[in-house]
């Protein structure tokens, strides 16, 4: 009973919010109301008894995700003027966004899925490190990830560095 | 009593909303952020799969971690190309940085 009111709660808030995201005409408001998205997807990992990666979406996307994305709303201020418009692709959009939707609720509500019998973790730490970092485990992607960040973070870097070619043809 | 097909739908609501603003808006900052609407979603699903199909493996979740990883580093890049675009352009307007249009 208690994880039905959740999943209900926390469902109003996400898609409202994610609405919000899309058509708010204030770009911040817009991104405010997105970290209140992030933190209604963590409701619904507790209500799916993940807990730990309820507390990986509130550090990785409530803290640093959303930061960046803040961030990056105030340093482009003033690149547009007219807020959020939308562009020419409205209503091709709206027929795709509605055919893939009722593609997706017609395909899962009408296959049978083979739900398991068995209680769900509680505690999953432990068991994601023993799946991560075990031998036979995930260790080689783990490994790749690290350098797909350790890549970012030097291109992000490179990427916003001021050009120095720039700076001495404007002196 | 809520079932797998509540949360799959649910993550496809989430993931259309997404994907409509990705398609529609000018501003690139919020189809950055639409992104990681259809990107949550995509997680959602994992999770739900994880916890309902195999309850003791985790597998959807050890995925979701890695969606989670890609996605930060993909944001990171992203909102580095937009600021590199606005000090040139003075402009973070989709139909108007069309340089690679065909």
């Amino acid at each position: 009973m208690g994880q039905a009111a959740a999943f209900w709660i926390m469902a109003v808030v996400i898609v409202g919010a994610a609405l919000a995201v899309v058509f708010l005409r204030n770009v911040f408001r817009a991104a405010l109301l997105l970290i209140l998205c992030f933190i209604g997807v963590a409701g619904i990992y507790i209500t799916l008894s993940a807990d730990f990666l309820a507390a990986v979406q509130i550090l990785v996307y409530v803290g640093a995700i959303s930061v960046l994305i803040i961030l990056a709303v105030m340093m482009t201020r003033g690149g547009m003027q007219t807020g959020n418009p939308s562009n020419k692709l409205r209503i091709p959009a709206v027929i795709v966004g509605a055919a893939l939707l009722g593609i997706l609720i017609y395909a899962v509500t009408t296959s049978t899925w083979s739900i398991s019998m068995q209680e769900p973790l509680t505690d999953t730490t432990a068991p994601l490190a023993t799946q991560l970092f075990s031998e036979n485990g995930y260790i080689l992607p783990v490994l790749i990830g690290a350098t797909l960040l350790l890549a970012a973070i030097l291109g992000a870097i490179v990427i916003t560095r001021e050009n120095p070619g720039n700076k001495e043809n404007k002196k | 009593m809520i079932g797998l097909t509540h949360y799959l739908v649910l993550s496809a609501v989430l993931f259309c909303i997404g994907l409509y603003g990705a398609l529609t808006r000018r501003n690139a900052v919020i189809i950055l952020m639409c992104i990681e609407l259809m990107l949550n979603a995509v997680n959602i699903t994992l999770v739900a799969f994880s916890s309902y199909i195999v309850p003791q493996l985790l597998t959807g979740q050890v995925f979701a971690i890695f969606v989670m990883v890609v996605a930060a580093a993909e944001v990171a890049v992203g909102l580095a190309i937009i600021l590199a675009i606005f000090r040139h352009y003075k402009d973070i307007d989709i139909d108007n940085i069309n340089l690679l249009k065909w």
